[in-house]
């Protein structure tokens, strides 16, 4: 039935082991591996020089910077306020408190090209919130703002669904010992009480930005998608893709894959380092 | 003297030392609740108001549009593909790992997880590059007069990528925390391999199974940046729900936009209602990153 050998596996008494595993290695090579190794053959079949030309294009360079910028200051953005969300539904008892746990998962659940078109139709310039920020002399809809605003929303429920599970497990005896010893209430939450979060937080953000890197279908409709200013990678890949130009949507496909693997890279880092600093949390 | 100065008053409000006070939980609650009103609520509701904007009728009017009809039954068809495919791979996969211990577990779950870590766009990209005209296999299939890119097939195949993941990462975590006693005692009574599977494990991650189907079903119903590169949007034969959304909106007939939108925006709701309730009803029974209480 089994065909790993048996020092690859432990014994067991139950049986089916080589079936399930055979059937998930199979649908997984298909669906996952094989597309995504289609992509990585197509990078490596593009000579040096002409991938170098494509990647270094002012437009390539715009785009990818428009992302990685709008994802980075969202998810940082969803980290104060998810940290905010999170610590008000663990340790306050309020009404509406079960609804408002519910919502946070909106996102998640919120098709993303409905998410798209409504949030362009609040903060275009004639929309409720647009007009009303067109009075202040500021434009959201159809500029980089308007692609933060949508990656917020995209993110959210990252950081909170993160943090709040771990933020309910720090027991309360550490924060009694803390204020016991004299601490006021802001230095025990900061000092005592979040340093346990803070590798929760991390995988929050992380999460978050790589979402909001990659996130398509809710910017394009606020993004006005103009060259240069506020045209995202993604976008760039399609456009690409509709004038055929494969080699194109390769490249950029491979930048924003490498980039956002070197920074996950980065950030598992960090939070290795901050689980020896902080304990395994 | 000056001690007791400084420990009398925790005596009397004990809550007070590892709490906040009152006037600070309300602002804190304050400030969460304007957010969320700010950056969830309000998108939602606009969904509604702007489909109603010409009321009851038109909106009805917009359902029975053919091309909406055909964008609803296309969606149907490929959540109805994509979804038990997954659930099935979601089994098998959380078999193999939650039950037995192997070398490169790790590697497969960090591979089963991928799609998550990948931009939809990308998701769809690669299959172009597969079965597209002038991808690996494309002058194959033109060959054999076989269609994928822009056609329903590589619309199934991008959706199913894209939700890869949901189920298996709902069932791993609680049937690894479930171990496997009961199945090894079902096996010493007697019972097959089969009979165990569905008498004793199925029905102890029969709800975590409902949770993974209904966010796997939510992701697979909105998909739209996977879809939209692989779909070529023919009205009426590689439009999805979502990918109608788009071509209404940018005929600037937003209230049909809405209109598809707010059918979405319903079944996100009942995904919402329908999650929340498998958490607070059985969260025993759920992986812990799922529960609330």
């Amino acid at each position: 039935m089994t065909f790993l050998p048996s020092s690859l596996r432990q014994p067991s008494a139950l049986p089916g082991f080589g079936l399930a595993l055979g059937f998930t290695l199979a649908a997984l090579s298909l669906i996952v591996l094989l597309p995504l190794a289609a992509l990585v053959l197509r990078a490596a079949s593009i000579g040096p020089a002409d991938f170098f030309k494509i990647a270094s294009d002012p437009r390539t360079l715009a785009a990818l910077r428009l992302s990685f910028g709008t994802a980075l200051i969202a998810a940082l953005i969803n980290t104060v306020f998810g940290l905010l969300i999170a610590w008000v539904l663990v340790r306050y008892r309020f009404p509406g408190r079960r609804i408002i746990d519910a919502a946070v998962d909106l996102p998640f659940a919120l098709p993303t090209a409905v998410a798209g078109i409504s949030m362009a139709a609040i903060y275009a310039p004639n929309g409720p919130i647009g007009s009303i920020a067109q009075n202040f002399g500021l434009k959201i809809a159809y500029t980089p703002l308007g692609i933060v605003l949508a990656l917020v929303f995209i993110g959210l429920p990252f950081v909170v669904r993160t943090v709040q599970p771990v933020l309910e497990e720090v027991e309360s005896d550490i924060e009694e010992a803390s204020a016991l010893l004299g601490a006021s209430r802001l230095r025990t939450v900061f000092q005592v009480v979040l340093p346990h979060v803070y590798p929760a937080l991390l995988t929050g953000f992380a999460l978050a930005f790589a979402r909001g890197v990659g996130e398509y279908g809710s910017v394009i409709f606020i993004a006005g998608n103009i060259p240069l200013v506020s045209e995202i990678a993604p976008l760039l890949i399609v456009i690409k893709l509709e004038e055929f130009d494969y080699g194109g949507a390769t490249v950029i496909a491979t930048l924003m894959l490498a980039i956002s693997f070197a920074m996950l890279f980065l950030i598992n880092a960090i939070q290795g380092w901050s689980r020896t600093k902080y304990g395994n949390v | 003297m000056a001690m007791s100065d400084r420990f009398l008053p925790l005596a009397h409000t004990p809550e007070r030392a590892t709490s906040e006070t009152a006037l600070t939980k309300a602002v804190l609650i304050g400030i969460a609740g304007l957010f969320l009103v700010a950056i969830l609520f309000f998108p939602l509701v606009t969904v509604f108001i702007e489909a109603l904007r010409k009321g009851w009728g038109t909106l009805f009017e917009n359902f029975s549009d053919p091309d909406t009809l055909a964008a609803i039954r296309l969606t149907l068809l490929v959540a109805a593909i994509a979804v038990p495919f997954n659930a099935v791979v979601g089994l098998a996969a959380s078999w193999a790992i939650a039950k037995f211990e192997f070398k490169g577990k790790n590697l497969l779950l960090t591979l089963i997880d991928l799609p998550f870590a990948i931009s939809p766009v990308i998701s769809g990209l690669v299959f172009v590059l597969l079965f597209g005209a002038q991808g690996w296999l494309g002058p194959w299939l033109v060959a054999h007069n076989v269609q994928i890119i822009f056609a329903v097939p590589g619309i199934v195949l991008a959706t199913v990528l894209v939700t890869f993941p949901f189920v298996a990462r709902e069932l791993i975590p609680l049937m690894q925390s479930q171990g496997t006693s009961e199945e090894e005692a079902a096996l010493m009574l007697g019972a097959s391999g089969w009979y165990t599977f569905f008498k004793v494990t199925l029905p102890n991650v029969k709800w975590a199974l409902l949770y993974g189907v209904l966010l796997c079903n939510a992701r697979a119903m909105g998909e739209f940046g996977a879809v939209s590169v692989v779909s070529g949007h023919i009205r009426g034969l590689t439009n999805t729900m979502p990918l109608h959304i788009e071509i209404l909106y940018n005929e600037y007939n937003f209230v049909g936009a809405f209109a598809v939108a707010s059918l979405l925006a319903g079944l996100a709701l009942f995904t919402l209602l329908a999650k929340s309730l498998l958490e607070w009803r059985f969260a025993g029974e759920l992986a812990a990153s799922s529960r609330r209480n």
